[in-house]
């Protein structure tokens, strides 16, 4: 019976595990955005964060997209050829750079860089009793070290991808007139054409879910660590992982909410 | 001991995992006095300092503090509570983004007492107390020794002159002048200030020094107190066997139990 029943229960406490931490998430997240609305405000904290989300990341988040952009002009061309049909590289590569890619590859780059920052920082401070230290200094740790690394996300994220929105479509377009012999005026005249306020916008808004996403669990991994250097360790792949995943899950989320008809 | 307690602890139970850490702890600080807390590595003193201050919440029992069960205030009142008492962790706990002078003034800052201007001279002054250059201000705390890690701990935790403070081993590192020098910091607290001090320590010399009256800790419950004068020869085996840093007396006997 036993043999039967050990994996059944054995789902049933990863279940309500996952349950639990989502919960638990949640309640951080939301006392964390209570503090933004009481003061004391940590204006000097925010724009630290802010600065290392949108200025720092920009090296890698620039490259990413002018390569992407890159790529994606010369993987369109091969197929459009085919159709006889290469005037639609434009169109593609606006729609999908705007769209999807930039949201979606910024904010896995950030991922990598932001939450395992975070996580590393805090849950060093975790394991070195700063965070209670804090406590001890008529400071509430959610509201300066949680709170405006939360909204630094969710606000640096979109000024970030508005720029790599544009040098991933400047990619595609030094590409399509550089190597495939497109005219530069046509073609930055489709992509004008096609470029949608509703397509950037909700682009944007993605972002801006994520950055939110990346810094959260960056956060919470670090603010919840144990255990030394090995738990903080531990913390920061779990950030990275997991803000991840959750990047490209809320991608198929959102996409279906902005373009479900 | 005589005059009024500052701090009431009564059957305080914690246990981490299956582990009784705390297993009913009963505790008494007079107002304005200091009080030293002794016991083994790993007995838990700091996890009851912890208690009282409210990082750790006990499993069971009574902590008051001027007669008010801490553990039942809603938690705007325990922040109120929190500006009154200072505390110097055991491994220092600076925050190392940020300079050694605004760490120092850190709370003086967060209660917005002071400007970042007179931060910097109050860190000063505080620094020059627990014997450092005014010139260590503007390190980070990376760049500094263990020992002056600590004395910078120290000159923080006391920096807004709480009611309240406890020092986790706050000699533990330091050069024996050094620490008589902190032990001097820790008395001016109490006899000056009339603050009521909670300190953890391994040097008997130092508890003498600092301390009005002595508790021991042993397996999770306070098993003697008494004077800090007579530690040596208080005349319990146990405390006396601890004091004097003997192999063989009756903790062995517990232990081997
Ligand atoms: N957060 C925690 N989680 C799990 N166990 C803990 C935690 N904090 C303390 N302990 C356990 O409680 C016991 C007492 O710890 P505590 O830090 O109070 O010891 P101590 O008396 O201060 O010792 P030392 O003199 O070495 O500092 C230890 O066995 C420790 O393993
Ligand atoms: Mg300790």
């Amino acid at each position: 019976m036993d043999i039967i029943l050990n994996p059944v229960a054995a789902v049933g406490r990863g279940v309500l595990g996952a349950c639990r931490t989502v919960g638990d998430v949640a309640l951080f997240a939301l006392e964390a955005l209570s503090h933004l609305f009481r003061p004391p405000f940590y204006g000097r904290l925010f724009l630290r964060a802010f600065l290392e989300i949108a200025y720092f990341s920009l090296p890698v988040v620039a490259l990413t997209a002018v390569f992407t952009g890159m790529v994606l002009v010369l993987q369109s061309y091969t197929g459009f050829a085919r159709f006889n049909a290469t005037g639609a590289v434009a169109n593609l590569v606006v729609l999908s750079i705007t769209r999807e890619l930039g949201p979606v590859l910024a904010g896995l780059m950030v991922a990598g860089r932001i939450s395992a920052s975070f996580a590393a920082e805090i849950g060093t401070m975790r394991v070195t009793d700063q965070i209670d230290a804090l406590t001890t200094l008529s400071t509430n740790p959610m509201k300066y070290l949680v709170a405006p690394r939360l909204l630094a996300g969710a606000l640096a994220m979109p000024l970030l991808v508005l720029v790599a929105d544009v040098l991933g479509v400047m990619g595609g377009w030094l590409v399509a007139t550089v190597k495939l012999g497109f005219v530069s005026a046509t073609y930055l005249k489709a992509t004008a054409d096609f470029l949608q306020f509703d397509d950037v916008f909700s682009g944007l808004v993605k972002a801006s879910v994520f950055g939110f996403v990346v810094a959260l669990m960056g956060t919470w991994c670090g603010y919840n660590s144990k255990g030394g250097a090995q738990g903080v360790g531990g913390a920061t792949t779990t950030a990275v992982v997991t803000s991840s995943i959750l990047i490209l899950a809320l991608d198929y989320v959102l996409t279906e909410m902005f373009f479900a008809q | 001991m005589s005059g009024t307690l500052k701090i009431r602890m009564r059957g305080v139970r914690k246990a981490f995992g299956g582990k009784q850490v705390l297993d009913g702890v009963d505790l008494d600080c007079g107002a304005a006095r200091s009080t030293v807390i002794l016991g083994g590595s790993g007995s838990g003193k700091s996890v009851t300092i912890k208690c009282i201050i409210g990082l750790i919440t006990p499993d069971e029992g009574v902590i008051e503090i001027d007669g008010v069960d801490v553990l039942k205030l809603p938690r705007r009142d325990r922040e109120a509570l929190g500006d009154r008492i200072g505390m110097l962790f055991q491994n220092g706990a600076l925050f190392d983004s940020l300079p050694v002078w605004e760490n120092v003034c850190f709370k003086l800052l967060a209660q917005g007492k002071i400007t970042r201007a007179q931060a910097r001279d109050r860190a000063v002054e505080a620094l020059a107390s627990v014997g450092l250059a005014a010139s260590v201000g503007e390190l980070s705390p990376a760049e500094l020794s263990g020992g002056m890690q600590k004395r910078v701990a120290l000159a923080r935790a006391v920096a807004a002159q709480p009611e309240i403070i406890f020092f986790d081993e706050p000699t533990t590192g330091l050069d024996p002048i050094m620490g008589a020098v902190i032990d001097g910091l820790i008395v001016d607290c109490v006899k000056r200030l009339g603050a009521t001090a909670v300190s953890i320590t391994h040097d008997m010399a130092s508890a003498r020094r600092i301390g009005d009256d002595a508790a021991m800790i042993f397996k999770g419950k306070i098993v003697w107190t008494g004077a800090a004068a007579t530690l040596g020869h208080s005349g319990n085996a146990m405390v006396d066997q601890f004091a004097n840093g003997e192999r063989e007396g009756p903790i062995q006997m517990e232990l081997r139990k």
